[in-house]
């Protein structure tokens, strides 16, 4: 018999042969990369949290709580209060969800209940996602030199009608805290239309038809049944909303005007965390370093807490 | 027949419009930013922007190819290091962890997307800044590296997702083994949209500025090395915006104009791309 006879004839029995040594050393051994790999990507945030806890230790160590308490940055006598910063950032993200939930919410059920033909509908969509792929600092840029320019004639309107009220009370300079909420409108609206339109999209259409089917319009339908039925879900893009306009930097910190002054007019120039981090890490030093992670730190858990508050409410409604 | 002059019908149509004028009004802000990019960012869209030096202050002409380069390079760090590491962590969450792990995996990376990428600067910036004393392309690149990371995992793990079950049984079956399996049949099949996604992470991470301005920081002249301090597009339109120079920030419209041109040709290409599945 010749040898490739032979081979041939032995092939049944190679066949429930055990896997030769060499390829089961490869087989564990591509798993426990893929795994390590995983858990990896988890160990980052982790890593992240603790980098920076241990980065803003010295500062913690000066200040302690009384941090939040102060409002006066000064790196010359290495003052550092954070409060004005919590305020700017907690202030500019509501001014930005003010205007972006309507809009947002409007705009996602307007694409998501066939009120367009099909193919109209993704290019709409489409570029709803394009707005959100838009470069922050590219929105800053054009802040600076079309929207602040816009709002202008607006904000001296607002102080010269409203002036009585705390919140117009300043005359506008430019840059302040109405401009970046405006601009964290823009930026946060793709989000939060995103995942509204999700929401309506995923109900299960019986919903809809026993509702239209009872006779309702389709608008009592849209605000009777659908909305409370996807209400978790869009609540949950508003807080992703949220966690980004609380940490967006750019385009914040090139219309905020970067004033550590608190001052409650809207019109006027304000700080938040993410553009005190983005003026001052470049040419910090000592505890001026630490003082920013600190700072850092609080925007982090902040940001943290709303993301996994947002992403716990939208995989529930995932189920649904 | 209908009556279309009742309140409950007049309340639809007012209910539509409103809902447009929602959208109407959310595009704008897209329309108003291309158009002015364009008009601005056109007139310095010539060979010298991709050739030549940044001018320094006051000064007419020059380009901006050093930041080219800069974006570049760091750009191709961030993607050294988060391809791999995303690729093969999303192979773990799809094809060979409990679904109690993968769960828990794919929150913890829900939840690091939204990591604003000013605090992944500073943790770039504590790790490689802060040890090497010294500003750098790499600590720059690592920075990136961390905000591609969610997104190459996402896409990966949606794309393995998709490839059904019948194709790993038949590879099985046939007597491959995992890893055979997993590197010669599953992600061959879901590549195209693996490299969709990674286009699009790319895309996205060239545009980042936050995490680059402290740890790559910035120059006006070519990248020297690794462990020096890079210039990068993103970062040259944050500088050049706030300067008083006509030069300068007709050159941060032309960055721009290139950022937006970026993102919106890898967006129409992956939209392009997706459309066509293997299976």
């Amino acid at each position: 018999m010749s040898k490739r006879a032979e081979r041939m004839d032995m092939g049944e029995e190679r066949a429930i042969q055990p896997r030769q040594q060499q390829e089961r050393v490869m087989d564990t051994g591509f798993f426990w990369v893929t795994r390590i790999f995983a858990f990896a990507i988890a160990g980052i945030l982790v890593w992240i949290a603790i980098q920076m806890a241990r980065d803003a230790m010295p500062a913690v160590q000066a200040f302690g709580l009384n941090f939040f308490a102060s409002s006066s940055w000064n790196p010359v006598r290495d003052q550092y209060g954070v409060w004005p910063m919590i305020y700017g950032t907690l202030v500019s993200s509501a001014l930005g969800l003010l205007f972006a939930v309507p809009l947002g919410v409007g705009t996602a059920i307007f694409l998501s209940e066939n009120f367009l033909p099909k193919s109209v509908q993704t290019v709409l969509v489409f570029m709803v996602e394009l707005l959100a792929a838009i470069p922050s600092v590219v929105y800053g840029l054009w802040g600076i030199f079309v929207l602040i320019p816009f709002l202008q004639p607006i904000g001296i309107f607002l102080h010269k009608t409203l002036g009585f009220l705390p919140i117009f009370s300043t005359s506008p300079v430019g840059p302040g805290m109405l401009p970046a909420g405006i601009i964290l409108t823009i930026m946060i609206l793709p989000i939060i239309t995103a995942i509204s339109r999700d929401s309506l999209a995923s109900l299960p259409p019986e919903l809809r038809q026993a509702s239209l089917g009872l006779g309702a319009t389709r608008w009592e339908t849209i605000i009777r049944i659908l909305i409370p039925a996807a209400f978790s879900g869009i609540v949950g893009g508003i807080m992703l909303g949220l966690g980004r306009a609380m940490g967006e930097t750019m385009a914040v910190t090139m219309i905020i005007g970067n004033s550590n002054d608190l001052k409650f007019s809207l019109l006027a120039p304000a700080n938040t965390i993410a553009s005190l981090l983005a003026n001052q890490f470049a040419e910090a030093s000592g505890l001026q370093i630490s003082a920013l992670m600190y700072a850092g730190l609080v925007l982090f858990l902040l940001t943290l807490v709303v993301n996994i508050c947002a992403e716990l409410i939208v995989r529930k409604v995932k189920k649904f | 027949m209908r009556n279309y002059k009742t309140p409950r019908s007049l309340f639809v149509w007012v209910m539509t419009l409103l809902s447009g004028a929602c959208l109407v009004i959310t595009l704008i802000p897209l329309f108003a930013v291309m158009i002015y990019v364009t008009i601005k960012g056109f007139n310095r869209l010539n060979l010298d922007l991709f050739t030549q030096l940044p001018p320094s202050a006051g000064m007419q002409g020059g380009g901006i190819a050093n930041a080219i380069a800069g974006t570049l390079i760091m750009v191709g760090i961030a993607a050294a290091i988060s391809v791999p590491i995303g690729v093969f962590g999303a192979v773990y969450l799809s094809e060979f962890s409990s679904v109690q792990v993968a769960r828990w995996i794919r929150f913890a990376t829900n939840v690091l997307s939204g990591v604003p990428s000013i605090i992944v600067g500073i943790f770039a910036y504590g790790i490689i800044v802060l040890t090497t004393k010294q500003f750098s392309a790499f600590a720059g690149g690592v920075a990136l590296s961390v905000l591609m990371l969610p997104i190459v995992v996402r896409t990966t793990d949606e794309a393995l997702q998709i490839v059904p079950p019948d194709v790993r049984w038949a590879s099985v079956g046939v007597g491959a083994s995992n890893y055979q399996t997993v590197l010669r049949v599953v992600l061959p099949a879901a590549l195209p949209a693996i490299i969709t996604g990674l286009t699009l992470a790319i895309a996205r991470a060239a545009g980042e500025t936050a995490p680059l301005i402290f740890t790559a920081l910035f120059t006006f002249f070519w990248p020297q090395g690794l462990f020096e301090p890079a210039p990068s597009l993103a970062v040259l339109v944050y500088n050049f915006a706030s300067v008083p120079y006509a030069s300068q920030q007709e050159l941060a419209w032309a960055a721009s104009l290139i950022l937006v041109l970026l993102v919106l040709l890898t967006s129409i290409l992956a939209r392009w791309a997706t459309r066509k599945s293997i299976y």
